[in-house]
């Protein structure tokens, strides 16, 4: 285990990490309100998302995986990653079929950068998990089913 | 008639005398014994499996389960096989020692005749004995070691510490361990362990950043041959024993990195890579054929004692996976050959414990006998006899079980009761009187507390269906490898084959249905919810007060669900 950097991060002052991360040229200031398309994060199912999306009917991929546990540790913080080999990527975005709100994260990748994305998202129940990605002005998709539980009676 | 076991024996000795031959079947065991455990040196690389021992540092009693249901791709496979199905499958014949040592089947009988299985003492001389001609050989411990006795939980695990480093563990991997909490863990590693044990995971992470909490594997030179030793503890911790007695550790099944994991050691140089696994056995199956480079799987969890290897085809050859059972009742002996850095050839054998055929160990009897002493009054308190078999392994219900559901309603005055679906603990012969140490051998977690609930009948159907989930769900990485939750007082229908939300059917209670909307009062223990610590008095405490009540317990009826899909099934008998 890195202690070292585990020590720096929880000695160091968030906000001075920050910045040096903004200094660096990392996040900039407005960069994640930049795209919010507020129609479709308040969109209730998968179909109305993915049409506020202006997705269509996305094509099923293998280019596209979505990695996250089999079954959730904490549904509250539920690890989900979306990576995808697909040329010139330009959105990311994860959808929580049996979510109120089926969009959980949507990530606009500037040109150049590597399709892979790391995010913690919630979930009240066992649900099939989609990454969205759109390659080339088009959009494909891969699924995933999270296993939300109870808990207990183990071993 | 109520009879303990030393009366019974008296009885039987003065039959003896008579001219009855008592000892007949025993005496053929005995001359039996030295081919049962010669087993000649075999190749250059061997590895020792023992897993799941659950604290017993004793010899015990165990019986096989007579329900190990398998659907779907498992539908009779191993380990998906019971009684006469297991036998014939591994070519053992009815009624011989090995008949006893792996399936229920004439169980009381063959009990009487063989005597108890396990116990460190037996187990450390039948180590010793496989060293001897096997130079090198490395000893795994599987995990669920530190937990399953009164004992173990009041030493906080230095007993079972201290029996392993005397046994000559080498490598070991996690489960129940963690439920001793993060720091007791690492504490036990790095001071206790340090230099003779290492423990093996490469699925726990720190929740944070995600860097490794241990070893992923460890690199051992065996007669000249790099061996890798990989850990894989059990996936669902956090989500089957409490999360917050490990808030800072993250599990799951981790296939990538796994493959990762091997390639690295594979690149490392190691030319054979055996995973120690805490899985469980469908689990292994499953990982075995999808990731390459594995030589073995050394498998526990599932308790499942399997004579033979399961030998899985993959994209990079093939993956044996073995299964070692519970409660310190075997030890798995795998020996490889391997010649100009690649493996030719291999043996393995799943050696049973008979305590009467294995001297015990002089050293770790003394360790053993010291570590009890402080505690024998508590744990030799005797509370009842019993007059049937007390045991838990199966995959609806256990007499055992059962007790503990009549102790729960009856002391907390409760129509309905729930109880884990553990697979350790220990079994009783009829007769047998019921000491402290042995409910204990069926309650002693670091989280006893019993709960007494008011539950929605739809509550009640959630809590079962999502149970039964974890139990047949068909893919095997959706399995967390218990058995099904035991219920008291309730009527029900399981099917096994149904979809999540459809298995469970209908549910009554006193011959009345139950009402999704209606509020019933349901008794239970083992809570995993941090909120519920100290909910109420450790369910030992509960049985033990039933038990001083009625003193003889008498054959034990089981509530066992109404099957459907399962005739036929070569995994229930």
């Amino acid at each position: 285990m890195n202690n070292q950097r585990r020590n720096v991060l929880k000695t160091g002052s968030g906000a001075a990490l920050l910045s040096v991360l903004a200094a660096a040229g990392i996040i900039t200031p407005g960069m994640a309100l930049a795209d919010w398309n507020k129609a479709a994060f308040d969109a209730k199912s998968m179909a109305d998302t993915l049409k506020a999306i202006g997705a269509g009917t996305p094509v099923d991929s293998k280019d596209v995986q979505v990695t996250g546990p089999d079954i959730a540790e904490n549904g509250a913080v539920v690890p989900v990653g979306v990576s995808s080999t697909l040329p010139n990527v330009t959105m990311v975005a994860i959808l929580i079929e049996k979510n109120p709100n089926a969009l959980a994260a949507s990530f606009t990748l500037p040109e150049g950068t590597e399709a892979s994305v790391q995010t913690r998202v919630k979930m009240g129940q066992t649900s099939n998990v989609y990454a969205l990605v759109k390659s080339d002005g088009k959009f494909f998709m891969a699924t995933k089913e999270i296993k939300v539980t109870l808990g207990g009676c183990g071993g | 008639m109520s009879m303990n076991r030393r009366e019974f024996l008296q009885v039987m000795a003065v039959a003896a005398a008579g001219g009855m031959s008592l000892h007949s079947e025993f005496a053929l065991a005995e001359k039996g014994a030295a081919k049962l455990y010669d087993l000649p040196k075999f190749g250059n690389v061997s590895l020792l499996h023992i897993t799941d021992c659950h604290a017993q540092l004793l010899p015990i009693y165990f019986r096989e389960p007579n329900v190990n249901l398998g659907f779907g791709d498992q539908f009779g496979k191993v380990p998906h096989l019971v009684g006469a199905n297991l036998l014939k499958h591994f070519g053992f014949k009815p009624n011989s020692i090995e008949a006893h040592a792996y399936t229920y089947l004439n169980f009381e009988k063959a009990a009487e005749t063989y005597g108890k299985v396990g116990g460190f003492a037996h187990l450390a001389t039948l180590v010793k004995r496989m060293k001897a001609n096997r130079p090198g050989a490395l000893l795994l411990d599987g995990g669920d070691t530190w937990q399953g006795s009164g004992t173990a939980l009041w030493s906080n695990a230095q007993d079972m510490v201290d029996a392993c480093k005397a046994l000559g563990v080498n490598v070991m991997t996690l489960h129940w361990e963690s439920t001793y909490g993060e720091a007791r863990v690492k504490e036990i590693e790095e001071k206790d362990f340090a230099g003779q044990i290492d423990i093996v995971a490469q699925n726990v992470k720190t929740a944070d950043f995600g860097d490794a909490v241990f070893k992923p594997f460890v690199m051992k030179k065996m007669n000249g041959v790099p061996v890798a030793i990989i850990g894989q503890a059990f996936p669902y911790t956090p989500i089957a024993n409490p999360r917050w007695q490990t808030p800072n550790w993250s599990f799951g099944i981790q296939e990538e990195n796994m493959q990762k994991t091997v390639d690295e050691a594979r690149a490392a140089g190691a030319q054979v890579v055996v995973v120690l696994s805490h899985n469980g056995m469908d689990v292994d199956l499953k990982m075995a054929s999808r990731v390459k480079g594995i030589d073995a799987i050394l498998g526990g969890h599932t308790h499942d004692g399997m004579p033979a290897p399961v030998a899985v085809k993959n994209a990079g050859g093939q993956t044996l996976v073995t299964n070692a059972g519970s409660n310190g009742k075997y030890l798995g002996v795998l020996d490889f050959d391997v010649r100009n850095g690649k493996i030719a050839d291999f043996r393995y054998k799943l050696l049973p414990v008979f305590a009467n055929l294995l001297p015990a160990d002089k050293d770790m009897q003394t360790l053993i006998d010291k570590a009890r002493a402080p505690y024998l009054s508590k744990l030799n308190e005797k509370l009842a006899v019993t007059e049937g078999t007390l045991y838990r392994r199966g995959n609806f219900n256990g007499t055992f079980d059962q007790l503990i559901l009549d102790s729960l309603m009856k002391v907390k005055d409760a129509e309905i009761a729930f109880s884990p679906g553990f697979r350790w603990g220990t079994s009783l012969l009829p007769g047998q009187p019921i000491l402290m140490e042995h409910v204990l051998d069926q309650t002693a977690i670091t989280y006893p507390w019993t709960t007494v609930t008011n539950m929605s009948g739809e509550m009640i159907k959630t809590v079962l269906e999502d149970v039964c989930d974890n139990l047949f769900n068909p893919d095997p990485y959706y399995q967390q490898g218990g058995d099904m939750v035991r219920v008291g007082g309730l009527q029900w229908t399981c099917d096994p084959t149904g979809k999540m939300g459809g298995r469970i059917q209908n549910m009554m209670l006193k011959g009345k249905p139950i009402d999704p909307a209606k509020t019933y009062k349901v008794a239970g223990w083992a809570p995993v919810s941090e909120e519920a610590k100290n909910s109420g008095a450790p369910i030992w405490d509960v049985v033990a007060e039933y038990l001083r009540d009625i003193k003889t317990v008498k054959p034990i009826n089981l509530n066992l669900p109404t099957l459907k899909g399962a005739a036929n099934n070569p995994g229930m008998a």
